[in-house]
Parts: C-alpha cells; sequence; structure tokens
C-alpha cells in the first residue's frame, strides 16, 4: 500500500477503474447516438430507455426463463434491436422531411412511455442482477484488486467500440452507409435500398445501446431510471466530443469516465458535474467539441 | 422542410380580430374562474401557462429548442421560496430576487448555448439544466430531497394579506397577464421581427448586418427571465419548492405543454398548460402511467397534431391565434 498525492493508490485505482467502466457505457452509448444520427438526422433521447430496457430484459430472461448472462448477452439487444427497428418504421421514418427537432421530441416521448411502463411494473427501486459465475472473482494485480467482471466489461467494450470503427471506415458496408449519409438520393440511384439501410442502421445503434445495458445489469442494479439518468451525461459526452467522427466518440467517453473517476477521489462533491463543468468550458473554447468537424 | 413553426407569410404583421377577441375571452375566463372552480388549481394554470409562453418565446419565434427550462423555473422557485421563507421579504421583493436569479442565470446559460444550434443546443440546454439540478440536490438552502415547505406567501407591499386565496388570485392574475402582454408586445416589436428572420433564415439576417448572436441572447435571456418570474410565483402560491420543479421531467413537461397547444402560436401555451395540468389532477390516482400517457401525447402530437390545438383551430378558420 501507498500513496499518491496524499491519497491511498487502492483507493485511486479503484476510482480510476470505476472512471473507466462508466467511460466504456459512454463511449457505447455516444457510439451508438453518433451512429443513428449520422444516418437518421435524429437525436435518439429513447437511447437511454433502451438501454434500460436491455437490462429489464436480462433480469427478465434470468428471473423467469432462467437463462443466464451470457444467452442473455445475445438475447436481449438482438430483441431491442428488432424493437429499435419496428420503432423505426411505425414511428421515425416519416419524421426525416421535417425539423430535426421533431425527431427528439418523439424519441422523448418513447423514452418516457418505456420508463413509465418499467416504474409501474418494478417500481423505482434497483433489482440486482448477479455477476455470471464464469467471471466471480478477481485478480490481484499487487497495487489493487481486479474483479474478472470490471476487466471483461471494459475489454468487452473496447472490443465492440472499435469493431464498429472497422465497420463503418473500413468495409464495404460502412461505405455505402457513409455514402448513404453523404447523399442518400445518389446511393438509391445505384440501386442500394436506403430505407433498409436507415432501418438496420437505427436497430444496429439501438443494439448499442442495448448491449451496454446487459453489461451494466450486474453493476449497477437494474432500475427504470438508469437510462434517463445516465444519457444526459451522454448528450455532455457527445457534445464535447462531437459527433462527426466515431473514434473521437471512444477516446472521448473512456477519457470523460476516468475524468469523472478522478474527481471522486480528489472532489468528490464535484463528481456530479464535472461533465458539464468540461462541456461548458470546451463550448468557450472550441464551440464545435473536441473533434467536430464542421463549423 | 417543414419548419418547428409556421412561416411568416407577411412582412408587417396585420392587425385581426380573432387576437383581442381571443384575449378577450381569456380575461373573461380567468375572472369567472375561482368563482366557478378551485381557485389555487386556476392559479397554477397560470404560473404554468406563463412558464410555456416564455418557453415558447424561443421555440416559436426563434426556432431554439430548450430543453433546460427547468433550470430557471426551479432555481427562481428556490431562490423566491428562501428570500420570502429564510430572509423574510415580502412576497414582491421575494418573486423579484427569484427572476433576477433567472435573468443571471439564463445570460451564463445563452452564452455557452447560443454558440450552437438545432439539436445541439438543446442538448446543451439539458445538459446545463442537469448540472444546476445536482447544485441543488447538494446546495444547503435548498432542503435537499424535502424542497422548502410552507413558504410563507405574506403581505404584498406590506399591507395585502396573501393569504387570502382571493388576494393571491388576482396578483398572480396581474403576473400572468402582465408577462403574457409583455411576450405578445415582444414578439410584435422590430425586435420580434428580426427574431422570426433569424428563424426563418439566420444567414441571411446576418447578410442584411443583424448581430443575430446578439438578439438570440437577448431571446433567450427573456425567456430565462419571465420562466423564472413564472417559477416565483408559483413557489409563492403553492408555498413550496422542490427538486421536482428543477430536474428534466419539468423541462420536458413544459415542451409538452407548449407542443400540445401549438408552437409559436399566441394563445396555445395557455391552452397546453391547461390541457396537462387538468390531465394530471384527473389522472393522479394512476400513478406512474401519467408519465406514459405524456409519452402518447409527445408520439401523438408530433406524428398527427404537430400545429397542436391553438394551431389546428387557428390553421381551420383562417385567423391569427
Amino acid at each position: 500500500m501507498f500513496e499518491i498525492f496524499g491519497i491511498p493508490s487502492q483507493a485511486l485505482f479503484g476510482q480510476l477503474l470505476i472512471g473507466l467502466i462508466n467511460g466504456s457505457f459512454y463511449a457505447l452509448l455516444s457510439l451508438g447516438l453518433a451512429v443513428i444520427f449520422g444516418m437518421l438526422n435524429i437525436i435518439n433521447f429513447a437511447h437511454g430507455a433502451q438501454y434500460m430496457l436491455a437490462a429489464f430484459t436480462a433480469y427478465i430472461l434470468l428471473t423467469s426463463f432462467d437463462i443466464g448472462y451470457w444467452p442473455a448477452l445475445v438475447i436481449a439487444p438482438i430483441l431491442v434491436g428488432i424493437f429499435g427497428m419496428i420503432v423505426e418504421r411505425l414511428f421515425l421514418q416519416w419524421l426525416y422531411k421535417l425539423d430535426h427537432l421533431y425527431g427528439l421530441l418523439l424519441t422523448f416521448g418513447l423514452a418516457l412511455i418505456i420508463e413509465g411502463t418499467a416504474r409501474n411494473y418494478y417500481g423505482s427501486a434497483g433489482l440486482p442482477y448477479r455477476v455470471p459465475d464464469s467471471l466471480q472473482g478477481g485478480q490481484n494485480l499487487g497495487f489493487m484488486f481486479l474483479p474478472n467482471y470490471r476487466a471483461w466489461v471494459i475489454a468487452a467494450s473496447l472490443a465492440v467500440c472499435f469493431g464498429t470503427w472497422f465497420l463503418i471506415e473500413r468495409t464495404r458496408l460502412g461505405a455505402y452507409l457513409r455514402a448513404a449519409t453523404e447523399n442518400p438520393t445518389l446511393v438509391r440511384a445505384f440501386g442500394i435500398n436506403v430505407p433498409r439501410m436507415i432501418t438496420l442502421t437505427y436497430g444496429f445503434g439501438v443494439a448499442l445501446a442495448a448491449l451496454a445495458g446487459v453489461m451494466a445489469a450486474p453493476i449497477y442494479n437494474v432500475s427504470p431510471q438508469m437510462g434517463s439518468e445516465l444519457i444526459i451525461v451522454v448528450f455532455a459526452v457527445v457534445v464535447i466530443g462531437g459527433m462527426g467522427s466515431i473514434l473521437g466518440a471512444i477516446v472521448t467517453g473512456f477519457g470523460l469516465g476516468v475524468i469523472e473517476g478522478l474527481t471522486k477521489v480528489f472532489f468528490p462533491e464535484a463528481s456530479n458535474t464535472v461533465i458539464f463543468v468540461i462541456m461548458a468550458i470546451v463550448l468557450l473554447v472550441r464551440p464545435t467539441g473536441l473533434f467536430g468537424r464542421r463549423a | 422542410m417543414e419548419r418547428v413553426a409556421e412561416p411568416v407569410r407577411s412582412a408587417a404583421p396585420v392587425r385581426t380580430w380573432s387576437e383581442p377577441l381571443a384575449f378577450a375571452v381569456l380575461v373573461a375566463i380567468l375572472v369567472l374562474a375561482p368563482f366557478v372552480t378551485y381557485p389555487l388549481f386556476v392559479m397554477q394554470v397560470m404560473c404554468f401557462a406563463l412558464f410555456a409562453c416564455a418557453f415558447n418565446l424561443l421555440i416559436g419565434y426563434v426556432g431554439l429548442l430548450s430543453f433546460g427550462h427547468a433550470l430557471y423555473f426551479g432555481w427562481a422557485s428556490y431562490v423566491c421560496a428562501h428570500a420570502a421563507k429564510a430572509w423574510g421579504l415580502t412576497p414582491e421583493l421575494a418573486i423579484l430576487a427569484g427572476t433576477l436569479t433567472a435573468a443571471a442565470f439564463g445570460l451564463i446559460a445563452g452564452v455557452l448555448t447560443i454558440r450552437r444550434q438545432g439539436i445541439y443546443f438543446a442538448m446543451i440546454t439539458l445538459a446545463l439544466a442537469q448540472m444546476m439540478y445536482f447544485f441543488a440536490l447538494q446546495a444547503k438552502f435548498t432542503g435537499g430531497e424535502d424542497g422548502i415547505q410552507a413558504v410563507p406567501r405574506g403581505r404584498l407591499f406590506g399591507i395585502v394579506n396573501l393569504h387570502d386565496d382571493l388576494a393571491m388570485y388576482i396578483v398572480v392574475l396581474a403576473i400572468f397577464l402582465g408577462g403574457f402582454l409583455l411576450i405578445h408586445r415582444i414578439i410584435n416589436s422590430p425586435f420580434g421581427e428580426v427574431l422570426k428572420a433569424i428563424r426563418e433564415n439566420e444567414a441571411r439576417a446576418v447578410s442584411l448586418g443583424y448581430k443575430t448572436e446578439r438578439y438570440k441572447l437577448m431571446a433567450f435571456v427573456l425567456s430565462a427571465t419571465l420562466s423564472g418570474l413564472a417559477g416565483s410565483t408559483k413557489a409563492i402560491v403553492m408555498q413550496i419548492a422542490s427538486l421536482t420543479d428543477v430536474n428534466w421531467p419539468m423541462s420536458g413537461e413544459v415542451v409538452l405543454m407548449t407542443l400540445v397547444g401549438g408552437l409559436g402560436t399566441v394563445f396555445g401555451p395557455i391552452v397546453g398548460a391547461f390541457v396537462i395540468l387538468a390531465m394530471q389532477y384527473k389522472l393522479a390516482p394512476v400513478g406512474e402511467w401519467v408519465l406514459v400517457i405524456q409519452g402518447v401525447i409527445f408520439v401523438a402530437c408530433v406524428l398527427l397534431f404537430r400545429r397542436g390545438i391553438v394551431g389546428e383551430v387557428a390553421h381551420k378558420f383562417g385567423i391569427k391565434l
């Protein structure tokens, strides 16, 4: 046990780890938001609610159907992703020609519906979700204790983030996607089914949020308001990073998680607000965000 | 692309009979209402109607969607309640203190937010409001989860006892009508015309030599100040300031009221505030389903009913409301 700046190393590294965990979720969610915004020009306010919905799906799968964490990690994102695609077909597709603000308002309404329904059936208290047996325990790294599950969450979200980056920036499908973002009419003229691509993109973005939701279930309690609390912070993350670049979203997400964790060590009172303060400073210095492209 | 509010057709506003008539009907209803229904409910409706009108000034006439107006409403309500209870100020001074607080916050938030537009503007206002929610949660004077309860209504100018509901009602009516007429004056002034020009085509307004950022900032501060006036009055009327007033669902609620009534209409926010509050009273027994129903109304308004109640009526009869 040693000390850094008068703080015991255990506490420092512990908070750093929590920061990285939070950062993983910020990165996954802001990535999903950026992917959806790029294609649909809609800010998906329901993103947090969909994240929460996936956590509840995992909880219900476990308690009612005895389906464990690993299958849930696949099933919940697929179910919630399909739910997202249905939402896109039923509601969002009518809004593309309108002011972008209507998309925000509609998805805000969806978020209220999802959160309100969850509260009616499960109340506001958090429900515990057990860490899977295969990831119980942890490693003693000498300077700190690293629970296996947390290591898995950080590694998995890094892998998913870079997988998404690779998919969009380096594959043919991603090239279609980026082209359709730039000029949908022209891409349609080449015989690519753009509306279907939009639906799939929304489903994919929602599935990313759902994946984060399942991974979050054993760490935070499963509760109806877990999404709305998180999504506002993620909005700030998106404003700081700018939505122009995928790598930017990933870096900003993890970076801000770590900064938030460190704030918890050195100045606990400000840990809730530090990300918003950083947002205000970034807006003063670089109004377009750290990685923003457009003026 | 369909805009959030209907574009302006004529350069100079035509004098129409519909607006003065609607205003006369509104005043008549508000004068008679306390004798027919609960005065406390009507006072609450007027507070939220003023809040929604202030919000509408921004979305309806500048085209900026603020998702953080609970900040001004809630913080003004806290400062007003604290001034009346802890400092023992008379109600008019307490309301003034709350309103000025909202104006100051509006200026700071405005400087930060008007640098971005559209979707980003909404996200930034929401994030700033959430930051101030956490400050309200942690600050000592706000009373945390309990809020500031049993705020004394006091005596207006040290003379009129506002614990009498009728006296309180007259004061709220005066504040509401004053705020409403001020907003009406603003949107029909040359300043208001520039705001509408910015909403229609900001680049064009810039090329005409207008410093659009200053106009937008001014509109933002005015909207925040009037929201603060509404929040302060609410604190005196309901005798409570709490976290509910400053949290994000309140920001959503004022958006909903304005949307239901009609974005960019003069009377829409008032109708919307009445409809939403009446619904909350009627649906109080069903608890959390209120949230779901509000969500359904949001979705329905955006998909089917974008003009809102007043907007639809005005459109159907081809009049200005």
